[in-house]
């Protein structure tokens, strides 16, 4: 496998029309960073700005798949197994200095080192003793990782892993900076610190109103950037942000309040774009205890007594996608359509009537459930429609329980006290497995305590496949066997929602909602 | 009169040691931890997690430890904003939170005292009922109505005041 150079392609940069003389960029970003450190932040937010401020090996594609970053190329031995990247020899950081293998090679064994604290680390788990080193088994010079010059990267991994290039989108492998690192330590991702590879750096940072990042002149391709400042502004609750984008201090929104939709569909069409998104939302159900410990007919019950079309439609109303499977859109696989996906909702009924019966249950015998969830509006309002749902068709009498986000955690991982619980799911990176290992029996997520072996036995088959069209054959058998056992429920899959002014040129929207401002250019208005 | 002040400051004292020691204890009565994540962590960089931050030790080190930092001014680091103290976050919010409700005050007051007093020299003239009007829909109505109406007509309809944020903090 080679990848060329993509810069023959324009990407930003005038694109015909004429554009604005300031080029500054307003965009609205959810929840105050917990930390600009790339191997210290996990959410959505602190993504955002990462993918500004630093560059990994790969960058994320407009339309999903993986292009070169600070790697101009790479080639990959043939058991898939040894990554050799070829680095940009005019790549800078944002004080000057080249931006070499060494930096890499620093910041990967940076981010597994357990005195790092990161608590992303995990996902470098594919390169050769990772997870020893996380583990506090082996030093962090032990990791698969060497610069063989200058601007050669050597990576080696434990088996081939076919989604490896797209972990290198990730923060968790994002280089950072020695010499700052070494002399500020805890203290260094700060303004007139900081120094990021990414096409801006920081400029400004003041908590809970803004955080400004300047062109970083050094930056490689500056010549092609044409946004010179972007600021980020956490705004957590969703109705405020709408206000300020209205009053013009806004480009583009974080998220929409659910409530508004059908105002911004009827007002603000134009600038809505709603977009396909890697997630899944479900429920879980607790497979370790009754009613659903052994009893698969009332798993199925619950499963299509489910309305996904009026709950999309008439409920979360932005576009979701009604879930019939459990995988959602991902790169290389095709996803699993189960039988009941083509049938009538009046199909599904009358099939979950007759499980239910099977189950034991009936009208003058219903069973009684709790549906747990994290406190928050939207999720209430899925509770109630479903409950509701399981009410009308099955008899079902439902109880809502909601606690706080880490409580709530808490709870689901115990699995003693929970019965069916929300959940979900966004793709660390754009590839099946990342949804489907969630399940197996090893995995820390998996609060349902399903326990298949020939569930497992796939997973682990397929990540010691290097074909791709093999490797999802034996992923999407193995989704078969999820949904013939139904640990989870599926139901929606995720969209993005966000207004974007009319004049923010080459917006694209990005399955991972990977949307970086170099590419992005304000036209004149 | 020096000495009643003295006397009620030190008697603050114990006041203040015992909310401290019921936040300290209910806080960690209460379920849920600091670094509970969707994804739970490995156990190695939790065990590391509670070292850094000292929640490996007894509670009752832990709380000696926090009440002498408190007496020293030092807050301790934060568990959410990794890159900051927790005296550096109140650093920083402090002075805005004061700038803003001061100049809120401040406002009320002018506004506030003055159309009170013209009201009150002219009882029951037209004057006096506009102004008790408005003063009574201001406390009638809550606030979460109140706010986003407001920042609807001043913000978004004509424009002339920001929807949020303090921008740069100038009077632009």
């Amino acid at each position: 496998m080679r990848s060329d150079r993509a810069n023959n392609e324009q990407i930003g940069g005038p694109s015909g029309t004429e554009l604005a003389k300031r080029q500054v960029l307003h965009r609205g970003n959810g929840a105050e960073p917990q930390s600009l450190d790339p191997h210290k932040s996990e959410g959505v937010p602190e993504a955002h700005l990462q993918r500004d401020l630093y560059q990994g090996l790969t960058n994320d594609s407009p339309d999903g798949g993986i292009e070169p970053g600070a790697a101009s190329s790479w080639t990959v031995s043939d058991d898939g197994l040894v990554y050799v990247f070829h680095m940009r020899d005019n790549a800078r950081w944002s004080n000057g200095d080249p931006v070499t293998a060494h930096d890499f090679v620093y910041g990967l064994r940076r981010s597994v080192d357990p005195a790092t604290l990161s608590n992303y680390s995990i996902m470098l788990r594919p390169i050769l003793n990772a997870e020893a080193i996380i583990a506090g088994e082996m030093p962090p010079e032990a990791l698969g990782v060497r610069a063989i010059d200058d601007l050669t990267l050597e990576i080696r991994l434990n088996g081939p892993t076919p989604y490896f290039l797209g972990v290198l989108t990730h923060s968790a492998s994002y280089p950072v900076h020695r010499p700052t690192v070494e002399r500020y330590g805890d203290r260094w991702a700060r303004p007139g610190r900081l120094v990021s590879n990414g096409a801006y750096r920081l400029r400004d940072w003041v908590m809970q109103s803004h955080i400004v990042l300047e062109r970083n002149p050094y930056y490689w391709d500056n010549e092609n950037t044409t946004i010179d400042e972007v600021w980020y502004y956490p705004i957590e609750n969703q109705s405020t942000e709408l206000q300020r984008y209205r009053a013009g201090a806004l480009d583009m929104t974080y998220d929409l309040p659910f409530r508004q939709l059908s105002w911004i569909r009827s007002n603000l069409a134009d600038e809505l774009v709603i977009s396909e998104y890697l997630g899944v939302y479900y429920y879980g159900l607790n497979v370790t205890r009754p009613p659903f410990k052994d009893n698969i007919p009332l798993r199925h019950a619950l499963y299509l007594a489910i309305d996904r079309e009026i709950l999309t439609r008439q409920v979360t109303t932005a576009g979701e996608i009604p879930a019939y499977g459990y995988v959602p859109g991902a790169a290389n696989y095709e996803q699993v359509v189960p039988e009941w996906a083509e049938w009538t909702q009046e199909e599904r009924v009358a099939e979950a009537r007759r499980l239910y019966e099977a189950a034991g249950y009936s009208r003058d015998n219903p069973l009684q459930l709790q549906i747990l969830y994290n406190t928050h509006e939207n999720h209430r309002t899925i509770a109630v429609a479903i409950s509701s749902m399981w009410q009308e068709t099955l008899g079902i009498e439902t109880e809502l329980v909601n606690e706080e986000w880490k409580v709530y955690l808490e709870t689901r991982r115990s699995k003693q006290d929970t019965q069916v619980f929300r959940a979900g799911w966004i793709g660390d990176y754009n590839d099946a497995y990342n949804f489907l290992e969630i399940l197996h029996s090893d995995s820390g997520l998996n609060d349902s305590g399903w326990d298949n072996e020939n569930y497992d036995q796939l997973l682990e088959a397929s990540s010691q496949e290097n074909d791709l069209a093999r490797r999802a054959r034996i992923m999407r058998q193995a989704e078969g066997v999820l949904l013939e056992e139904m640990p989870v429920i599926p139901v929606y899959f995720y969209v993005t929602k966000r207004l974007v002014k009319p004049w923010v040129g080459n917006y694209r929207p990005h399955i991972q909602d990977s949307i970086y401002t170099k590419d992005l250019e304000i036209l004149k208005h | 009169m020096l000495r009643y002040s003295l006397s009620r400051f030190l008697g603050a004292i114990p006041t203040l040691f015992i909310l401290i020691a019921i936040a300290f204890f209910m806080i960690r009565a209460a379920p849920g931890g600091p670094f509970d994540a969707e994804k739970a962590l490995p156990p190695e960089i939790e065990a590391n997690l509670r070292a850094a931050y000292h929640l490996d030790e007894p509670l009752y080190q832990q709380f000696g430890r926090y009440v002498l930092n408190l007496a020293r001014g030092d807050f301790g680091p934060s568990f959410q904003y990794k890159d900051y103290t927790v005296t550096e976050l109140i650093a920083a919010g402090f002075p805005v939170s004061l700038k803003l409700g001061g100049s809120a005050m401040l406002l009320a007051l002018l506004v506030g005292v003055s159309a009170g007093t013209v009201a009150a020299l002219r009882q029951n003239s037209r004057t006096d009922h506009a102004v008790m009007a408005v003063s009574m829909t201001g406390i009638s109505i809550p606030n979460f109505v109140m706010a986003p109406l407001l920042i609807l007509f001043f913000a978004v309809y004509l424009g002339w005041l920001p929807a949020g944020g303090i921008g740069d903090g100038s009077l632009r």
